[in-house]
């Protein structure tokens, strides 16, 4: 007998003897085997056992032809493709009996996609007899049986088919905020479960399958703009058997009319709630909170909707009473600390400054001039024009306006809001913008009194001009690259590329040109589009349709328009 | 030959019934059926007797002996051992043990010449062992199992020991019990050999699950082939006649 060499262990021999593992006949069929458990060769026991008993090989699901989904029992209806992952966990889950065994493998076998039979193929261990571990694999046969979801059932039977309506209102005479809220609900995806949209006089309506997807919708807009909302229902139908009654859900979100360079006279209570400001304040920003700009001082607030919904206000003039203005002179004031007022209404977006502007109207005329106060010592130059609200010249009404008035309270001749690249723009003409915004599927609902088409292209002008200018705003919507206007810009670096190649010859026609342009053009240092504000081109997104096929098309195009920018 | 049989619906038939060479020990059961096939078997050469040990059935485990003696727990009544005592041939000697691992059955493997004991028994028990069953003992375990009892079982012609016994330990018992050992399995695969068979040098009995591949070693490593009682004398009297000529 052979031993192993003494390992030395605590200063112990230890002797060790080698263990040869014998054989034995297998029970059943006296083929010699290593012992195991069951004593049995695995041809044996694999005759003996099935341990895909009691698991079922044939399973009926029910799938919606409409919708492609599959039902999960009780009712709830899973979206899954054939071949899916979430296919094949649909599947395992239906087999009854599998949770007992250990799976260890699964996959689709393939069967023609109109045969409505699903094959999977999994594989299986189970202790048998006396802890052997026996792995088996097996087919399970999916028998697919058409069966209409209630969605679909409903839909089909009337197609207009709605629960809950969410009619969203804000009162001013332009749509902008409307486009604003288009973009938001686009990138946030929020529209998803909408089934139909309609555009209607002062806004628009959302349809819904269910209750719920409308109160997901109101919550998305109360986080994006200042609204509230009431709801209403109307039953629809009751069934007095299983007391259950069918409502028709109407939600009415009404958002608040006031809108970003709006000129507001605050409610003189509210104004001294707020610590005395205003009360002649501009809306400079407006998310789920308003902020409030006294231009007079740059002291601001934010108010959030449930303090506008308190004391709501509406706007003294708003954007279609803008009055354009050239700034003659403008003498920035200097604070220390940047901050002006005991508010702590201190605002880095904009710089106090005094302007002295004349009405562009008035231009070469009369002399007329106004000295205001402004916040936009920051963009504003003289020479410059700008926008702003001619309250000397305006026909103000309003109770909040008149208190104040009466009060003895002052109210500037002007007060400007925003510059004005309305000459640049004119100057260089209507160039096509490189970029472009989705659009939802939106139905016009009836006559629209009051609008037309020219309006609403106004609007919509107006509101791409104001994401061009305001970064904040381009920040929180999804832009995208404009494939048909791509070889107009191109992005930076393959400009500058293209430029060093061209090197020599084209800077001097650049230069030439530029003088040219130069002697015919304007007094300012502006190129026509410089200094204009544009959107820069890595804030785009790609089009996912357009991403395929624009790339060739693009570059093609965008040598061309190269050269013609400096023939120019 | 081999014979399968349960008791009561059980296979383990060495729980409840001692095979030795001189007598048989039987459990008291509802049935007469597992007695009668020992009887049917057995009754012309030895006594079968049917009794209890310490008012259990589980003769087989709680005693332990050989042609020589039997050894029986101390819990085994007064009456019992009587019983056992007028039951069994007078040259069997019969004796109670005290014992602290009292199923002898299940610590103690004997044939008529050899012991393999638990390693933890009393140092008397297993002089007793050695006087009572007048066979050489050995402290020993099989395939790293202490219930030697339990997972053997060996007759003067071979022995059947558990199945994931190694060869080596094999050829150590082997050598040891001087009879041809073989690793192998009783009731479809079970590794208590102990339990599921009882054997003399001429019969066995198993459970009824036992397969015939398992019943055809038990019969070939047991030699129980052409095994008869007056076998054996024919054996001892030609090997007699061989050593005396």
């Amino acid at each position: 007998m052979a031993f192993h060499a003494p390992a030395a262990h605590d200063g112990q021999a230890v002797f060790q003897l080698p263990q040869t593992q014998g054989h034995v006949l297998c029970c059943l069929c006296g083929t010699s085997i290593a012992p195991n458990p069951s004593n049995m060769c695995v041809n044996c026991i694999r005759s003996q056992v099935d341990i895909t008993e009691g698991i079922q090989k044939q399973v009926t699901v029910l799938w919606c032809k409409d919708c492609n989904r599959y039902l999960q029992p009780p009712k709830h209806w899973v979206r899954a493709e054939l071949e899916s992952k979430e296919l094949l966990t649909f599947c395992l889950k239906r087999i009854k009996g599998l949770q007992k065994v250990k799976l260890v493998d699964a996959g689709f076998i393939w069967t023609e996609p109109h045969s409505k039979r699903l094959k999977v193929k999994a594989l299986i261990q189970a202790e048998v007899m006396n802890g052997a571990i026996l792995q088996q694999g097996f087919v399970v046969e999916f028998v697919v049986e058409n069966h209409m979801c209630m969605d679909c059932t409903r839909a089909n039977t009337n197609a207009n088919t709605w629960t809950a309506c969410v009619q969203v209102r804000q009162h001013v005479p332009h749509k902008r905020t409307f486009l604003f809220l288009e973009q938001l609900i686009l990138k946030h995806n929020a529209d998803a479960q909408c089934v139909k949209i309609n555009d209607i006089h002062e806004g628009v309506d959302f349809f819904f399958g269910h209750r719920a997807h409308g109160l997901k919708l109101i919550d998305f807009l109360q986080s994006v703009v200042p609204a509230r909302f009431r709801h209403d229902k109307q039953l629809v139908s009751h069934d007095t058997h299983t007391s259950s009654y069918n409502y028709k859900y109407t939600f009415s979100v009404e958002i608040a009319p006031v809108c970003k360079d709006d000129l507001v006279c605050l409610p003189p209570k509210l104004s001294s709630s707020l610590g005395g400001l205003g009360p002649l304040v501009l809306v400079t920003r407006v998310t789920n909170a308003m902020t409030l700009t006294d231009p007079t001082n740059l002291r601001s607030t934010a108010m959030d909707a449930a303090t506008y919904w308190r004391t709501p206000f509406r706007a003294q003039m708003s954007a279609r009473a803008l009055v354009e203005y050239v700034v003659l002179d403008i003498e920035p004031l200097e604070q220390a600390g940047g901050g002006w007022g005991g508010g702590g209404g201190g605002n880095s977006r904009f710089s106090l400054a005094e302007a002295t502007v004349a009405r562009a109207s008035d231009f070469g005329r009369n002399d007329t001039t106004y000295f205001t106060r402004t916040h936009l010592g920051h963009v504003l130059h003289p020479g410059d024009m700008c926008w702003g609200y001619d309250l000397a010249n305006a026909n103000s009404v309003g109770l909040d306006f008149e208190a104040h008035v009466n009060r003895g309270g002052s109210v500037p001749d002007v007060i400007l809001v925003r510059k004005s690249y309305e000459e640049k723009r004119r100057r260089r003409g209507r160039q096509q913008r490189v970029w472009k915004l989705k659009r939802l599927d939106m139905e016009p609902e009836g006559e629209r009194s009051g609008r037309n088409e020219a309006a609403d292209e106004a609007d919509r002008e107006r509101f791409m001009e104001e994401l061009e200018e305001d970064a904040d705003m381009r920040a929180r919507v999804n832009l995208y690259r404009d494939g048909d206007a791509a070889g107009a810009v191109q992005p930076p670096q393959q400009q500058q590329q293209q430029q060093q190649g061209a090197a020599a010859a084209a800077a001097a026609a650049a230069a030439a040109a530029a003088a040219e342009r130069r002697d015919i053009g304007s007094d300012d240092d502006d190129d026509d589009g410089e200094g204009l504000p544009t959107v820069p081109l890595d804030e785009l997104l790609d089009d996912l349709e357009a991403m395929g096929l624009g790339d060739g098309a693009g570059d093609g195009a965008g040598d061309t328009g190269d050269e013609e920018m400096e023939e120019d | 030959m081999a014979t399968r049989c349960q008791f009561e619906n059980n296979n383990d038939v060495g729980v409840f019934a001692k095979l030795t060479n001189a007598y048989c020990l039987i459990a008291l059961g509802g049935a007469e059926n597992f007695y009668s096939v020992f009887e049917a078997e057995l009754a012309d050469h030895i006594p079968v007797v049917k009794t209890s040990v310490a008012g259990t059935r589980l003769v087989g485990r709680l005693t332990v002996g050989n042609r020589n003696g039997l050894l029986l727990p101390n819990t085994t009544s007064d009456q019992e051992l009587q019983h056992i005592r007028n039951s069994l041939p007078d040259e069997v000697v019969v004796q109670r043990i005290d014992e602290r691992l009292s199923a002898l059955g299940n610590c103690i493997a004997t044939n008529d010449y050899v012991a393999l004991i638990h390693p933890d028994i009393d140092k008397e028990t297993e002089e007793i062992v050695a006087d009572v069953l007048g066979v050489e003992v050995f402290r020993q375990t099989v395939a790293g199992n202490v219930l030697v009892g339990s997972y053997s079982s060996f007759s003067n012609q071979g022995g059947l020991v558990h199945p994931k016994t190694s060869i080596e330990d094999l050829d150590e018992l082997s050598s040891l019990l001087q009879v041809p050992l073989v690793a192998g399995t009783v009731n479809r695969g079970s590794d208590v050999v102990g339990a599921g068979l009882v054997v003399n040098d001429w019969t066995a009995f198993c459970g009824m699950d036992t397969t015939a591949t398992e019943l055809s070693v038990i019969e070939s490593v047991f030699k129980l082939r052409d095994a008869q009682p007056s076998a054996i004398v024919n054996d001892m009297r030609a090997s007699l006649i061989d050593s005396m000529v």
